[in-house]
């Protein structure tokens, strides 16, 4: 909880600096579109938190959402239908996660650069299998569309539905991690590995479902952001989308060590990230900028975070002392 | 031995010419009775544990000085003060008699303190000469003078009695050799003082051999070494001088008339042992474990074979490297065994990882309870609950109020001192530690307990305290087999014990006759018993 008090002050810092500079900024329009994208992006940073509590990382999210965009794209184009070929690529995605997961715990191959080359390879085959082309599918699929367009009305605000999915699949993250003993073996593996095999706990198998679960919010996200587009250009969708959820998990308090994070925290950095985006936006900052003062003031908040830290220890040692 | 270590002073007169002439200089040194280094008063403070209480010792010009005390006395923790590691919270060095203050690794080298580490600090990926001059090389413009640095390594390492090339990678010498290595290193910065602790621990009997030659040598030159060991037969071997910590505190100094092995262990121990433990046979059951022409991975060329009774206490003797912990990994699973049988109440298990063996009623308490038993940034509670949440569980989802019971009853009946089971692991002290680890495996309910150096580093009340609960848990039928370096603890505590030498088990020795020798001569291998 403390670590993401530093994290939620950067947020509000940021909103209170957007609000009075713009009036755009907390119209309903834009909260509704802001809440939407915290959406679609914390879906990723969640999944990708899992991993980093085991002490991985997972680079392939972006190439895993363009790869299944581009694939649901292609057969919804090609007629068939969506209760098939939604299935099949969320299955698909639990497949990537496994591979994931057992080259990383029976291969013993380091996290990087498996999902390293996964990042490479499925991009790869994205691309190939659209040729490369820009896929439509038109606006016929209501229902599914729902997922990415839908919301739900409150009062003169309405909900957007992929920050419902967000919710939906945070609490599960959430609960997982705190409840079962699947979260406590996740943290304790995350911390110390062997201690963890020698208390008994099937390591490799912990660590496999935190690749897959990762995976499949990947491939859930990917679904979700190419109805949103309704056309998917295989070569760009998704692209560094990995990133932004790292720095989410790790605004949020994941330590890339592992054994640390939360899942609130997590969903606080996607939403600094998120509103970061939508103030260059709407305050006609300059486009190009956009990676600029998302890095700028990501690293302030970090640097911030840790002089306070600093603080903090020296405080206390000198209470001790 | 006196006759073959000065055998060795001729043999090393003979490699190395310049030690006669410098001989000279010794006596006149020691004709100066002012010490080189005086510690007054040195204490340390870690949180829980006062590692040092007021610890004072000279050290005199070409002496070697034996430091020596039971695990946690704070022979280590001393040496990393003086060696700049570590600080002292208060207290006074001086060197020279002048008083100095070592705050960095850095300071201790300019000072002439270098400390011989247990476990080697070399960059084995780089030749000897590399390692020699690490962050000192000699250069011009940036460009290191390879030729400068072959040249004089050359010298250092005829010293230390080794004769390789100086571009050959450490990574290919024995741990012998690389000690050599780090020997050289530290007479090229000129070292007046060398610390070595527990040089021998991980030698051959050929390297020790030329370890003491090199010594004898240093000494000759004027070269001060303090020289730490668990060995008593290597102090009494070379040591001019003893001085003896007991948890924490001076025990006691001996002149070199009186360094013999009764009044080491009288002052290190500062009790007799079986006035701590009394043996009291104990009715055993059936017969628990059976293990069938066991070979580890790390010594494939031998068969173990054995039984354990339940309510047997076993310990494993044998010296570092002999295989010891490796059986123990085997049986638990963690390094499963080549091949082999385990029969756990005469059903044969296979144990291929520590699951299955936990699934038999098998628990470990590793050695290095850092790395293997603990996740030290959790709390006592999810640590006692590590185990046994997987049977305690309720479709998946944690137990907390078993969890809660465990860690309650742990910190209860084994008495660990923490201010709530909340607090996180690694702010407890080792003995503590030691008590959660044991907390975890007895709420899985063991049928054999191993336990590898359960009081390694631990003070002497906790000692007590895990000699009382395995009694207490033999009694109720549990059996037990640990590994221990103590020889106190292989004489007094076991039923049986189990002498291993070099991967083979050598001999079995009933409690009744267990006696030093007989123990030391299974574990240096110089008998087999029939």
């Amino acid at each position: 909880m403390k670590k993401t008090l530093g994290i939620l002050g950067l947020l509000v810092a940021v909103c209170v600096f957007t609000a009075l500079n713009s009036d755009n900024f907390l119209s309903t329009y834009n909260m509704q579109n802001t809440f939407r994208w915290i959406g679609l992006f914390g879906v990723i940073g969640v999944g990708v938190a899992m991993v980093i509590i085991t002490g991985g990382i997972d680079l392939s999210i972006g190439s895993a959402i363009g790869l299944t965009g581009s694939l649901l794209a292609l057969f919804l184009a090609k007629g068939y239908s969506p209760w098939v070929v939604v299935p099949a690529l969320l299955l698909g995605s639990v497949f990537i996660g496994l591979f994931h997961g057992l080259l990383i715990t029976k291969m013993r191959l380091q996290p990087f650069v498996v999902t390293l080359c996964s990042l490479l390879f499925l991009r790869g085959i994205g691309r190939y299998a659209t040729a490369d082309q820009s896929v439509g599918f038109g606006s016929g699929y209501d229902v599914l569309g729902i997922l990415a367009k839908g919301s739900i009305p409150l009062g003169s605000f309405s909900l957007p539905v992929p920050f419902i999915s967000l919710i939906v699949v945070a609490l599960l993250a959430g609960f997982i991690l705190k409840f079962t003993i699947y979260g406590r073996y996740l943290f304790a593996l995350g911390r110390n590995e062997e201690a963890a095999r020698y208390s008994g706990i099937n390591t490799d198998r912990v660590t496999i479902g935190a690749y897959v679960f990762c995976s499949l919010c990947a491939g859930f996200s990917g679904i979700v952001f190419s109805l949103d587009l309704n056309t998917v250009q295989p070569a760009g969708m998704g692209e560094f989308y990995e990133l932004y959820a790292i720095a989410a998990a790790v605004l949020g308090g994941c330590s890339l060590r592992g054994g640390e994070g939360s899942i609130l925290g997590v969903l606080i950095g996607t939403a600094v990230i998120v509103v970061l985006k939508n103030a260059i936006n709407i305050l006609g900052l300059p486009s190009q900028l956009e990676f600029a003062i998302i890095g700028a003031v990501l690293l302030a908040g970090v640097i911030v975070d840790e002089l306070v830290k600093r603080m903090v220890a020296r405080k206390r040692a000198e209470v001790a002392g | 031995m006196i006759d073959r270590g000065t055998g060795q002073i001729a043999a090393c007169a003979l490699f190395l010419p310049h030690i006669t002439r410098d001989i000279g200089v010794m006596t006149e040194l020691e004709s100066e009775s002012r010490p080189l280094l005086q510690v007054t008063q040195i204490q340390k403070q870690f949180p829980g544990v006062k590692a040092l209480d007021c610890v004072s010792l000279d050290l005199f010009p070409g002496e070697v000085l034996a430091v020596i005390g039971e695990n946690g006395a704070g022979k280590s923790t001393l040496m990393k003060i003086l060696a700049g590691i570590q600080r002292p919270c208060t207290g006074e060095i001086r060197l020279d008699g002048e008083a100095v203050s070592i705050n960095s690794i850095q300071d201790a080298s300019a000072l002439g303190i270098s400390l011989i580490h247990q476990e080697l600090n070399l960059a084995d990926n780089l030749d000897i000469g590399s390692n020699i001059f690490l962050g000192r090389e000699p250069h011009r413009w940036g460009v290191v003078n390879r030729r400068a640095i072959d040249e004089a390594s050359v010298e250092y390492l005829k010293q230390v009695g080794l004769d390789y090339s100086p571009r050959k990678l450490v990574r290919e010498l024995s741990v012998g050799q690389q000690q050599m290595v780090e020997i050289a290193k530290a007479l090229s910065v000129n070292s007046r003082i060398l610390i070595m602790d527990e040089p021998t621990s991980s030698l051959s009997q050929r390297e020790t051999d030329n370890l003491y030659t090199v010594i004898h040598a240093l000494r000759a030159k004027g070269v001060s070494i303090i020289y730490i060991s668990h060995r008593l037969g290597e102090v009494i071997e070379l040591a001019d001088r003893v001085v003896v910590l007991r948890d924490g505190q001076n025990a006691g100094n001996l002149e070199k008339s009186e360094i013999n092995h009764c009044n080491m262990v009288k002052l290190m121990v500062g009790r007799d042992f079986s006035s701590v433990r009394t043996y009291t046979p104990r009715p055993l059951g059936d017969e628990i474990l059976r293990v069938t022409n066991l070979v580890t991975a790390a010594h494939p060329k031998h068969q173990v074979s054995f039984s354990v009774r339940a309510g047997e206490i076993i310990g494993i003797g044998g010296l570092v490297g002999a295989g010891r912990t490796e059986l123990l990994q085997a049986l638990f699973g963690v390094v499963p065994a080549l091949s082999g049988a385990i029969a756990v109440a005469a059903e044969t298990t296979a144990i291929s990882c520590p699951i299955e063996a936990i699934q038999a009623g098998i628990a470990l308490v590793p050695e290095d309870r850092k790395q293997h038993g603990l996740i030290l940034e959790m709390a006592v509670r999810e640590n006692c609950g590590l185990a046994s949440a997987k049977r305690d569980q309720r479709n998946g989802m944690l137990n907390r109020s078993a969890e809660c019971a465990i860690s309650q009853e742990m910190v209860d009946t084994l008495h660990i001192k923490t201010p709530s089971d909340q607090q996180l692991v690694q702010l407890l002290s080792g003995g503590n530690q030691q008590k959660v680890v044991l907390g975890k495996w007895l709420a899985m309910k063991p049928r054999i307990l191993l336990l590898d150096e359960p009081t390694r580093g631990i003070d002497i009340g906790a000692k007590r305290e895990i000699y009382q609960l395995m009694e207490k848990l033999a009694e109720s039928g549990v059996a037990i087999i640990f590994v221990s370096s103590e020889m106190e603890e292989i004489l007094h505590l076991p039923d049986r014990a189990l002498i291993f030498h070099d991967g083979a088990l050598t001999g079995e020795l009933a409690h009744d006759a267990l006696t030093e020798e007989a123990v030391m001569h299974l574990a240096t291998g110089s008998v087999v018993a029939a």
